[in-house]
């Protein structure tokens, strides 16, 4: 028989103004196996646990109940104080009367009784509860960075620099990301290629890094500590090592209708291509399904003019399997499509464009070489609107009811921009409200306004109508002036919606990371805990956890990096002891288990058993229990009920049942 | 194939050649469009009181009539079709609305939303196919550059009327590609024409229609088809007039050849 001790705070008022904590107390001391019950004003503080502790020890306590907050709080703090008093830490159990009851429920007579009963159904499981010990599992002192934009490069400099082996694995030719087609940057507009490339290089010359470009995470197995990753190297079709990255196979590449993706499409690149003159590596790909000699057979002109010898058609996908302590998801972000959003002539006129566009036409490698004008006839612009808020904030479901956080600076940096270069072009910005928090934002907006002479409109647009000479018009509100507005403009900018990069669903299924309705993953916390995801030991970097700048990217990504490091700098992981078990005698070997268990950890093996004096031989299932998460998934799916999850038993849950139901 | 058909009053009184070359059209392409008994004006504007049910009611029979016949129900007025389709859309989803209506109605079975509501371009494009439509033209109108004009009733609500992209329509560009023509795509094709504002405030109406006239004829049109009344009746007021305008059916029945048949079908 258990000798448990029962401990209800009142969490200040949070849960005494709503439940009768004497009344918790005097029923819990009713309760089989209960010999010690009282209440304080805050259980979680040094005092609190202190009586917890003196308890114990005093009437010789074999568990306890907590009855206060979620355990997401506090468990492990009464753990701890359990622990230090002599008791088995896994002897403790919380009865949730705080976020499951308290909060939610007014009247007081109706939450005491549900308290009480909480309190029984612990009490019911702490009577079944075993002591259990962890196990330790090893580091693996390397991480694994996916996604080489400015979030991952810099949250692998940081691992790098702290002495831990990182390796990057980027799915386009050369990393860069996002950043590398910026034009300029917000809020001091220096060059992006020109704080960009330093990190670039850094991260290629650091002894630390190792990068996988034109490559992707193919399959990820194993736990925190000990991840087992086959990374896909797609076939460059070019010999890395032999490459000087001279140029010449793709100045004479015969195939040259390939939209540029580093351009947003606006013109067209080679087959054979590095993304944009500062890629790292320097070394181009042969894009297979747009290259002649792969298509037809008939060409080979890349293999004729290179000197070093590079060109290998014969290569093939390589598979490469490595091992990792820790994973930092940097995948990133793409503008989202704009199909939903016809009234604005994105499809119909080519002088409607993204501004993601806009900084490829304002920078110097860009499609028109850094001159602003239009794509339909190259003529130069008088008047340019810009509508922000293009699918972001969107009350229905043709785009994201999120802010996409960085559409009002840039947009004031593209209308400062071009008031600056080009003063005699009008530039008008249709806005909802211009949200410019930041160190040096507001400055920055009210310089593009009052310096820069940019009229801003507070009004959405309904409609842009492609006029037949050529010139659109432009249909809004003007909600501060209270009237309709009809003006002409040469080209029309959109601050379209940002949405995370599409293949995150992918990754975070491998990964089984969570995400959320608009695809962004999941932090562990979204206050104490932002850059881990609930899955240990995988940590998030820039905008695939939500939309951020690049300040706040970089921010994050030295967070992140933080957080892997202090995973890498232990020897010896405690592993979680609540593992499921299997009843040799009751197994039947029938694979439902593994079938269901999403960590790998179950497998079978011929035993011998002793049945009631009958021996034999049979298949039973084995758990590893370094692989498995405790998730319970093979306890309810089998059928004779041979599994069974330490610390939640099939008993102990139908336990705290009958006490529910009693 | 056999559908019931709900024409509305305008089609019996200012719009009696949207009606005729309709039913002429379809005996060509082997359809039928059986009227229903005893159907009543719909109304002509979908009440936007959402405890108005009275002048839901006409629907509501029509939808039944449909039902109970086992048939689909196809509209051409496209004020008809967007208050029909909208009302059926009620029935369907809002347990009030349906709960009061049948209340009223005192059917042997409730109604509850089960009949397809089509217009007329609808079963041109998902029933009977615009291809097979293209190979049922006998005089092709090559040449012939036309504006479609949509106004706002079949588009909007998008979600409800579900016809086309309210922002960037092509049924009836894709019609008129069928008969032969060329369409021709300007901006204002999907813009409210003004509706019934004309009774009221001309000029605001007016205005409307002109930016329209003038977006189709720069954008080179020598024509408008519609499939609505008062749209017709609006454009045709308008002073920068300079295009005809056409109900689609006139030149739909014109491709297949039996525009002379109207007469015979009317009687």
């Amino acid at each position: 028989m258990q000798r448990i001790g029962v401990f209800v705070c009142h969490c200040g008022s949070n849960i005494a103004a709503t439940v009768d904590v004497k009344k918790v107390v005097e029923m819990a001391l009713l309760e089989p196996g209960v010999v010690h019950a009282e209440d304080y004003q805050y259980m979680c503080s040094e005092a609190g646990q202190a009586k917890i502790a003196a308890a114990i020890r005093e009437k010789h306590l074999t568990g306890i109940v907590v009855c206060s907050c979620s355990p997401r709080m506090h468990e492990t703090t009464f753990r701890k104080a359990a622990e230090r008093a002599g008791l088995n830490p896994y002897m403790v159990e919380i009865a949730n009367i705080r976020e499951h009851c308290s909060w939610i429920h007014k009247d007081m007579e109706e939450a005491t009784k549900k308290a009480v009963i909480l309190a029984r159904a612990a009490i019911a499981k702490v009577n079944l509860n075993t002591p259990l010990k962890p196990g330790e599992s090893r580091v693996t002192k390397r991480a694994l960075v996916i996604g080489g934009g400015i979030a991952g490069i810099q949250t692998a400099l940081d691992i790098a620099d702290a002495g831990y082996e990182v390796d990057i694995v980027e799915k386009t030719p050369s990393i860069g990301g996002r950043m590398s087609q910026l034009d300029k940057t917000f809020p001091t507009l220096d060059c992006s290629a020109c704080i960009l490339t330093p990190k670039m290089v850094e991260a290629a010359a650091h002894e630390k890094i190792k990068i996988y470009t034109y490559s992707e995470v193919e399959k990820v197995s194993g736990f925190v500590g000990d991840f087992t990753v086959d990374i896909r190297k797609k076939a460059r079709s070019v010999d890395m090592d032999k490459c000087t990255g001279c140029g010449v196979c793709q100045e004479k590449c015969p195939s040259r209708k390939t939209p540029s993706e580093f351009n947003r499409g606006l013109n067209t690149r080679s087959a054979i291509y590095t993304p944009f003159a500062q890629a790292i590596p320097n070394v181009p790909v042969i894009d297979r399904e747009h290259c002649i000699k792969f298509q037809t057979g008939k060409c080979g002109v890349c293999a004729k003019v290179c000197q070093a010898g590079a060109i290998d058609y014969g290569q093939k996908d390589e598979i490469v399997t490595e091992k990792y302590g820790a994973i930092v998801v940097a995948t990133g972000f793409d503008t989202i499509k704009l199909d939903n959003y016809d009234e604005y002539a994105y499809s119909q006129s080519k002088d409607v464009i993204t501004s993601l566009e806009l900084e490829r036409i304002m920078n110097a490698a860009g499609p028109t070489k850094g001159h602003l004008e239009r794509l339909s006839d190259g003529k130069a612009p008088k008047e340019m609107v810009f509508i922000q808020c293009v699918g972001s904030r969107c009350s229905d479901n043709r785009g994201k009811s999120y802010c996409s956080k960085i559409c009002c600076m840039y947009t004031a940096k593209h209308a400062m921009l071009i008031r600056d270069k080009y003063p005699d072009v009008n530039v008008t910005v249709f806005y909802i409200d211009v949200r410019t928090p930041g160190k040096n934002f507001d400055e920055f907006y009210r310089r593009a306004v009052e310096q820069y002479g940019v009229n801003y409109i507070k009004g959405q647009v309904g409609k842009v109508a492609p006029q037949p000479d050529g010139r659109l018009l432009v249909q809004a509100s003007d909600l501060l002036d209270n009237r309709q507005i009809k003006m002409e403009a040469d080209m029309v900018v959109l601050a379209t919606a940002i949405e995370p990069n599409p293949d995150v669903r992918k990754i975070a299924t491998m990964l089984t990371a969570s995400i959320d309705t608009n695809n962004f993953l999941t932090e562990a916390h979204a206050k104490l805990r932002p850059v881990e995801s609930p899955t240990a030991g995988i940590f998030l970097s820039g905008v695939c956890q939500g939309p951020k700048d690049i300040p706040e990217t970089v921010e994050q990504a030295g967070a992140a990096a933080v957080k892997a490091i202090g995973l890498l700098a232990k020897d010896k992981l405690l592993t979680n002891p609540c593992t499921a078990q299997s009843d040799i005698l009751l197994c039947n070997g029938c694979s439902t288990c593994a079938n269901v268990c999403p960590y790998g950890a179950i497998t079978y093996e011929d035993k011998e058993v002793n049945d009631h004096g009958i021996r034999e031989t049979r298949r039973v299932a084995v758990v590893n229990s370094a692989l498995c998460q405790g998730c319970g998934a093979c306890t309810v799916a089998c059928p004779s009920g041979a599994m069974d999850l330490q610390g939640f038993s099939n008993r102990q849950i139908i336990a705290e049942v009958d006490a529910i139901c009693r | 194939m056999k559908y019931s058909y709900y024409p509305g009053c305008t089609l019996r009184t200012k719009a009696k050649d949207l009606d005729a070359y309709a039913k002429a059209s379809a005996r060509a392409l082997g359809f039928e469009l059986e009227e229903i008994e005893n159907w009543q004006c719909c109304g002509g504007v979908y009440p936007l009181g959402s405890d108005e049910i009275a002048t839901k009611l006409s629907s509501v029979r029509a939808l039944n009539e449909a039902k109970e016949k086992g048939q689909e129900l196809v509209t051409l007025c496209s004020a008809c079709h967007h208050v029909i389709k909208r009302v059926n859309d009620d029935m369907k989803h809002v347990e009030d609305i349906r709960t009061r209506a049948n209340n009223y109605m005192q059917l042997e079975t409730p109604y509850a939303g089960e009949t397809t509501v089509l217009h007329y371009l609808e079963v041109l494009r998902d029933r009977i196919g615009f291809d097979v439509l293209k190979e049922k033209v006998v005089n092709p109108l090559t040449g012939r550059k036309i504006g479609a004009y949509y106004g706002c009733l079949l588009l909007r609500p998008g979600s409800v009327m579900a016809f086309d992209n309210p922002e960037n329509p092509t049924i009836i560009e894709d019609f008129i590609r069928a008969i032969g023509a060329e369409p021709v795509v300007y901006p204002y094709r999907n813009e409210c024409c003004g509706g019934y504002i004309s009774l009221k405030e001309k000029e605001l109406s007016k205005n409307m229609c002109d930016t329209i006239m003038e977006s189709a004829e720069g954008f080179g049109a020598e024509m408008l088809i519609t499939a609505c009344p008062l749209c017709l009746y609006n454009l045709n007021k308008s002073t920068a007039k300079k295009l005809p305008v056409y109900y689609f059916t006139e030149l739909l029945a014109e491709a297949l050849g039996v525009k002379d048949a109207k007469e015979e079908v009317a009687k």
